[in-house]
């Protein structure tokens, strides 16, 4: 019996290793649990039936072109998109052996925190569905927390690993820009946009960046990675963390979420961390205005390719403008039309 | 500076998005409210603050020109919405009336 609720990918590449159970086991495990909660749940928009690989299963973000399965971005008019490559992030997950799953669920583009922006419905919150699970990858955050998959890959523009992996309590790394390749992924706003791993605990979630990390000719952004070292302690000696004081002392901020982030603090200096406050200023107040500047003005540019002509919906009419219109006018939900008139 | 219905519609047309009235109202109001916000930064002088590309200090990434094979036609033609031989086939630009034929 696979507890899947449990188990993390580390575990399961073991249990794989050590031949206590075959991949197409551990599949069919995830299966079942994701048949008893993705009808509840929405993480999954596409489920892959079967894969050449037998490594421990993945779960990714529906903006994470994966060649011959549907990538939908959470648009209707990727609706029928099936990408005839690998983003290099998929590649390199195939390369490790790791057997996809399915495409979890996203705002529309990622634009969005709560993953309520889907046009293919809200995904809901396992601990608590009447919750949302955050934005815009809240189907990959949930599908981890769920026991739906051992882990999974998101990607974030401004915040959408981070902030549902928060509200899903596993951990979400947005790496440093440039550390992870962008090929492949529906472009959003590219000065931004980052894939990262979604996982049970740290340890997971360096191996998973390990996966996927490094210098790839698609992307010119991308840098070489030194080797990712697996934590092997819960000592945290020679670590300095700074708190910007900016960010838990910020007007708004839940008295749960103040404590449950003061008893982390505490905790990572108990384990031999040295902590400091430090200041990110204007951060708070100033980030966001940022964000709503640059993420609109390069997701007008970036979606301007959604012109019914080479791939994607296309709504018919007697004239190529009327046409091109009509299309982006049905196939884009509100969140997007919003974010490319702000940035056109 | 106040967003207007006829700022909304010239947008749109740039944006290419074929707006329903209500969606003009709406987007004219929300722009208003979205502009007013993230108008907070023009408070800040950043003459001194100099524009940033990359975090990591990424220079001029060249790589050599390795001719190899591009993705096959019929790859490409896979998603299109119609296609006519080796073209993508659209609607006429011109008038409705006239036509490639």
């Amino acid at each position: 019996m696979i507890d899947t609720l449990r188990l993390t990918a580390e575990e399961a590449r073991a249990l794989l290793e050590r031949g206590d159970v075959s991949g197409a086991e551990l599949r069919a495990a995830y299966r079942e649990a994701i048949d008893a909660r993705n009808e509840e749940l929405n993480c999954f928009l596409t489920l892959v039936d079967g894969d050449d690989n037998d490594g421990v299963p993945i779960a990714l973000k529906d903006v994470i072109s994966t060649k011959g399965v549907r990538t939908t971005a959470g648009s209707k008019i990727l609706g029928e998109y099936v990408p005839v490559f690998d983003s290099t992030v998929a590649d390199r997950c195939k390369a490790a052996g790791l057997q996809l799953l399915g495409k979890t669920n996203t705002d529309e583009f990622a634009m969005g925190s709560s993953t309520e922006n889907s046009a293919y419905g809200p995904s809901r919150n396992p601990w608590d569905p009447t919750r949302v699970p955050g934005g815009s990858g809240g189907g990959s955050a949930a599908a981890v927390s769920a026991g739906l998959a051992p882990w999974a890959l998101g990607s974030d523009t401004g915040g959408s690993i981070k902030q549902p992996s928060a509200l899903c309590g596993n951990v979400g790394l947005r790496p440093t820009y440039g550390t992870v390749s962008r090929y492949g992924i529906v472009a959003f706003a590219s000065s931004l946009d980052q894939v990262g791993p979604v996982t049970k605990n740290v340890r997971d979630n360096a191996l998973l960046y390990g996966i996927i990390s490094g210098r790839d000719d698609c992307d010119s952004t991308t840098v070489e990675v030194p080797p990712v070292e697996l934590p092997e302690a819960e000592d945290l000696k020679g670590l300095r963390i700074g708190v910007p004081k900016e960010l838990n002392e910020a007007e708004g901020i839940e008295t749960g979420v103040a404590e449950a982030v003061r008893r982390a603090i505490d905790l990572c200096a108990e384990l031999g961390a040295k902590v400091g406050e430090c200041e990110l200023p204007r951060s708070v107040e100033y980030g966001l205005p940022c964000y709503y500047l640059i993420a609109p003005a390069e997701a007008s540019s970036n979606l301007a390719r959604y012109d019914g002509v080479r791939y994607g919906l296309r709504i018919p009419a007697d004239n190529y403008y009327e046409m091109v219109a009509r299309t982006r006018d049905a196939g884009f939900g509100d969140e997007p039309k919003r974010r490319l008139m702000l940035g056109t | 500076m106040a967003i207007t219905r006829e700022d909304v519609l010239h947008v749109a047309a740039l944006a290419q998005l074929e707006l329903s009235e209500a969606e003009i109202a709406r987007l004219t109001e929300e722009l208003n409210d979205i502009l007013a916000a993230v108008g907070k930064v023009s408070e800040l002088d950043l003459s001194d603050v100099p524009p940033t590309s990359h975090p990591l200090s990424v220079v001029n990434v060249f790589r050599p020109d390795v001719p190899r094979p591009s993705l096959p036609l019929d790859d490409a033609f896979a998603n299109a919405p119609e296609r006519d031989g080796d073209l993508f086939r659209v609607p006429p630009t011109g008038a409705a009336e006239e036509s490639f034929e």
